[in-house]
């Protein structure tokens, strides 16, 4: 039987945010707001020694003074910075050294979400450290990783064991007073992942976190800190989801990687929060502010799909510093129903012979607005510089936007620049081509788009790749062009 | 005293003698306003992220130059293109030349803006289209609206094919002082009608001089207008170019712009579509050196369906030059089936020499054909040498290099004789004694 675009429609719209469940868990909450004590009083609860407090406060001070940007191009009605709670634990907070000791229901959380602990214990050789509600409750592999003598914890407990590495790395890529986000997210932190490797390893595998928001009201604050020292190299991999919620909420991230002479970091980030109703009401508010540095002969590769979020407001970076030093950024962003993303990347050439490479891809549905944004800037002592970008859109109907913002800046003449876009739709002959094959349209869809981004999947690690690619599917079902 | 004082305390002067009931007064009077309200643009906006104008701001401008210097003919002859059969349209120091100008015509309007402003037989023309298409927020157009004062009135009656291309020229004397100029055009072209035009700014003086001009084109059903720009004034001249371009259906408007002299220029090229199947060309050549900046801002509007934009912008930059390309191709909902074509291509000469692009899309429908292209990058070291190894030295070599990278934007100048003066600007610019024509 014949299925109609209507129905396609239908179902599209009736089909529910698949991961929209909430955890009944007993959570230890502050009251709402903000103020210097809320700052002190995180910082105290997490036993955090007297510069990590002061760091706090210094900038929340200067967040004070900052006001909240606006020149991206996405339309929200601002979130009230006092009425939110800024800390949220689930309050059974011993540490467990099995699984059987965590609480069943949020075992059960992590099945519905289809990462099963023990499944990726057993199969795919992933340690995850599962930030439920900024703090961390269960970390594996921690043994097999402490062998050789790479460290991946939590920030909180890596400010606590690791005083010396967190102190002179925190805030030197992404300075407390970076921005407006980045200020608040200094203050507020609550947990995060903490990742040294250590001189010439190479971390035998993919290190992995999730995050989830999960407790009403709650503003998700993560702080991310990632060293790979000389001759190292790690592939990190982040996922996000979060429950249904009515009101929006805030997600403000701060993600710093430091690729010391010859290291690799390979960052990998699949979103897929809460992306609002099919009307536009709720979602989650995504403002990430990712950076990493390079040094001599090092490389930062990020790769990220994006199919979550009401707003999305994020442009992971390099600073390219070193000599030889590569920065490479691969992204998906798919929006729907009322979605607006604002996103790309920052290549900031600084050293001889660097070079970036920036693929995006974004598809655009429903009523959503998708914006790339992207600056490659190469300094006026980066010889041989050479970057090339292409950002290509894909648009299903004509109530949808894409836009390209990218901003091309070069001050030395041995640079070499390219940038090209494309605007395009799914062609009627394409989906007739496999409607012709026995390949229905939806299948169809997904075999367009999947081909459309699979530059980008293909830099996926495994694991990743099979996630990403279902989710594309489930956020752009029925989007006939 | 500050400009933009001097400039808002001077406004009522030009008010004398003005009919102040009329509609022309009251826009002046909004326009006025406007400016006082945003000022000057600075670097924090972000349309003029890259270009600054506050060491143009610090010079003490004459705003009215009273005495009127008297040129000859055959010193300002090699500013116009003299060897081709035209209208000319010249000014000194804003105000009309009529022996340096040639508007013998008939069928249709050549004429001046102060003719059009106070002549009653033109104020319904004046009502409907003056000002019309300009963006009001814009606070250096609406410098331009409070202080008009003279400037080229053209309207081309239904069907009328204009066989000779209009020169406007303006040329700035200075008197001794720098100077501060405002014209003003308006051009309407009826249905099927078809015009071509030259305009040029040029100083003679050694003072600084500042044009802010603002310049309106009405292109109503299947108008073809073609319209040269050629910017090789002397390094003391600064020049803010402000054109908006209306153009109905089956229309088309083609805008040159060869860059390559004065201090710092800024042209501002916006595009509205107000009908099917218009074409719109924006094209341009930038060769800079020294410390020149040129800045370069296009918006397409496109609105309706079935239309198409070609985009092509060439820079090269030299010593401690900067290059801004700031591209904006909107699609709106309803324009479907468009094809927007945006490409920006740039060569650095020098480390110390600057390109800032940013070739904007913002898209709104979904069966369009729209690309950019960017790029930066040197000559090629292997063209180079095979050049070289067949006896051309380096320098004619890299000039020739040049001149096929600029190419493509030539080869759409439908005026020969304008091609070939800017083949000679170009081979000045570089440095070379070559004509580029094959002659």
């Amino acid at each position: 039987m014949a299925y109609t675009e209507e129905e396609l429609k239908k179902e599209l719209e009736t089909k529910e945010y698949e991961y929209g469940f909430y955890t009944d868990i007993e959570s230890d909450t502050f009251p709402v707001g903000l103020n210097e004590d809320i700052v002190r009083a995180i910082s105290k609860k997490k036993e955090e020694p007297e510069w990590m407090t002061e760091w706090r406060v210094e900038a929340f001070r200067a967040w004070e003074q900052m006001e909240e940007p606006e020149w991206a191009n996405v339309q929200y009605s601002k979130p009230d910075f006092q009425n939110i709670s800024y800390y949220s634990a689930p309050k059974k907070k011993d540490k467990y050294k099995s699984l059987d000791e965590v609480d069943p229901e949020l075992l059960d959380t992590f099945n519905k979400l289809g990462i099963s602990l023990e499944e990726q214990k057993r199969l795919a050789g992933v340690a995850i450290d599962v930030v439920m509600d900024s703090v961390s409750v269960a970390t594996t592999f921690k043994e097999t990783l402490a062998e050789k003598g790479i460290i991946f914890c939590s920030i909180s407990e890596a400010i606590r064991e690791h005083p010396d590495l967190v102190r002179k790395y925190i805030g030197s890529v992404v300075p407390q007073k970076d921005n407006f986000y980045a200020a608040l997210n200094s203050a507020v932190f609550s947990d995060g992942s903490f990742c040294y490797i250590p001189k010439g390893v190479r971390c035998p595998m993919e290190l992995s976190t999730y995050f989830r928001i999960n407790q009403a009201g709650t503003g998700q604050f993560e702080r991310t800190l990632v060293i790979a020292d000389k001759g190292s190299y790690v592939s990190y991999l982040e996922g996000c989801t979060a429950p249904t919620r009515d009101e929006n909420q805030l997600h403000a991230a701060v993600v710093e990687l430091i690729a010391l002479d010859d290291a690799e970091i390979k960052y990998s980030t699949v979103q897929n929060w809460f992306p609002g109703g099919k009307d536009g009401k709720g979602g989650v508010f995504n403002f990430v502010t990712k950076r990493g540095l390079c040094e001599t002969n090092a490389k930062i590769s990020w790769t990220q799909v994006e199919t979550g979020s009401a707003v999305t407001w994020k442009y992971p970076s390099c600073v390219l510093k070193g000599d030889n030093s590569t920065g490479e950024f691969y992204s998906i962003a798919v929006t729907n129903n009322y979605q607006q993303a604002d996103t790309g990347t920052k290549m900031v050439h600084l050293g001889k012979n660097t070079k970036s490479t920036i693929i995006s891809k974004g598809i655009s549905a429903g009523r959503s607005q998708n914006s790339y944004r992207g600056l490659v800037q190469v300094n006026s002592r980066a010889e041989n510089a050479r970057n090339f970008s292409q950002c290509d859109s894909l648009l299903m109907g004509n109530n949808c936007g894409a836009h390209t913002f990218p901003y091309i800046e070069a001050k030395n003449k041995t640079a070499q620049i390219e940038h090209e876009a494309t605007t395009s739709k799914i062609g009627e002959d394409q989906i007739f081509y496999c409607n012709q094959r026995g390949i229905d349209t939806e299948k169809a869809i997904a075999l367009i788009v999947n081909g459309f981004s699979k530059e980008v999947l293909n830099k996926l690690p495994m694991e990743f790749a099979v996630e990403a690619q279902k989710l594309l599917e489930i956020s752009l079902e029925g989007s006939v062009g | 005293m500050e400009l933009k004082d001097k400039l808002v305390s001077s406004f009522p002067a030009i008010g004398d003698g003005a009919d102040t009931r009329s509609t022309l007064h009251r826009i002046r009077i909004e326009a006025m306003k406007q400016f006082e309200y945003k000022g000057f643009p600075s670097k924090k906006e972000e349309e003029w992220k890259y270009t600054s104008l506050n060491a143009l701001l610090k010079s003490d401008y004459s705003l009215f130059p009273e005495g009127k210097n008297k040129l000859d003919l055959e010193d300002v002859k090699r500013y116009f293109i003299h060897d081709i059969d035209s209208y000319r349209l010249t000014f000194v120091d804003g105000r009309y030349d009529e022996e340096l100008s040639d508007m013998a015509h008939e069928g249709f309007d050549i004429s001046l803006m102060s003719t059009a402003i106070e002549n009653p037989e033109y104020r319904e023309v004046i009502e409907r289209y003056f000002n019309k298409t300009v963006n009001a927020k814009d606070s250096l157009t609406s410098l331009n609206t409070a202080f008009l004062k003279e400037g080229v009135f053209v309207r081309i009656p239904k069907g009328k094919l204009i066989g000779k291309p209009i020169q406007i020229l303006h040329f700035s004397t200075g008197n001794g002082e720098a100077l501060m100029l405002q014209p003003r055009n308006l051009i309407v072209v009826s249905e099927n009608a078809q015009v071509q035009f030259i305009e040029r700014h040029q100083s003679l003086s050694d003072h600084e001089v500042l044009t802010n001009s603002v310049t309106e084109i009405f292109a109503e059903k299947r108008a073809v207008v073609d319209y040269y720009k050629i910017q090789n004034d002397k390094l003391k001249a600064s020049l803010i170019d402000n054109t908006y371009i209306s153009q109905e259906g089956e229309s088309n408007v083609s805008v040159h712009t060869f860059s390559f002299g004065g201090k710092l220029t800024r042209n501002n090229l916006n595009f509205y579509h107000r009908g099917e199947r218009i074409e719109s060309t924006l094209k341009g050549v930038t060769i800079l050196g020294e410390k020149q900046h040129v800045d370069h801002h296009t918006l397409v509007n496109h609105a309706f369906p079935n239309c198409e934009s070609h985009q092509d912008y060439k820079g090269i930059y030299a010593d401690r030059s900067t290059g801004v390309f700031n591209g904006k191709v909107i699609v709106e909902r309803e324009a479907q089936k468009t094809n927007a074509f945006q490409q920006n291509n740039n060569i650095l000469l020098d480390d110390r020499a600057t390109v800032n692009t940013k070739p904007q899309l913002e898209i709104f429908a979904d069966d369009v054909k729209c690309s950019h292209g960017c790029t930066i990058g040197q000559l090629d070291d292997e063209a180079l040498f095979y050049l070289r190894s067949r006896g051309i030295p380096t320098k004619e070599a890299k000039a020739l290099m040049m001149y096929a990278f600029a190419n493509n934007v030539l080869e759409s100048v439908r005026i020969p004789e304008v091609k070939v003066r800017i083949n000679k600007l170009i081979a000045k610019k570089l440095g070379v004694d070559m004509g580029f024509d094959g002659e």
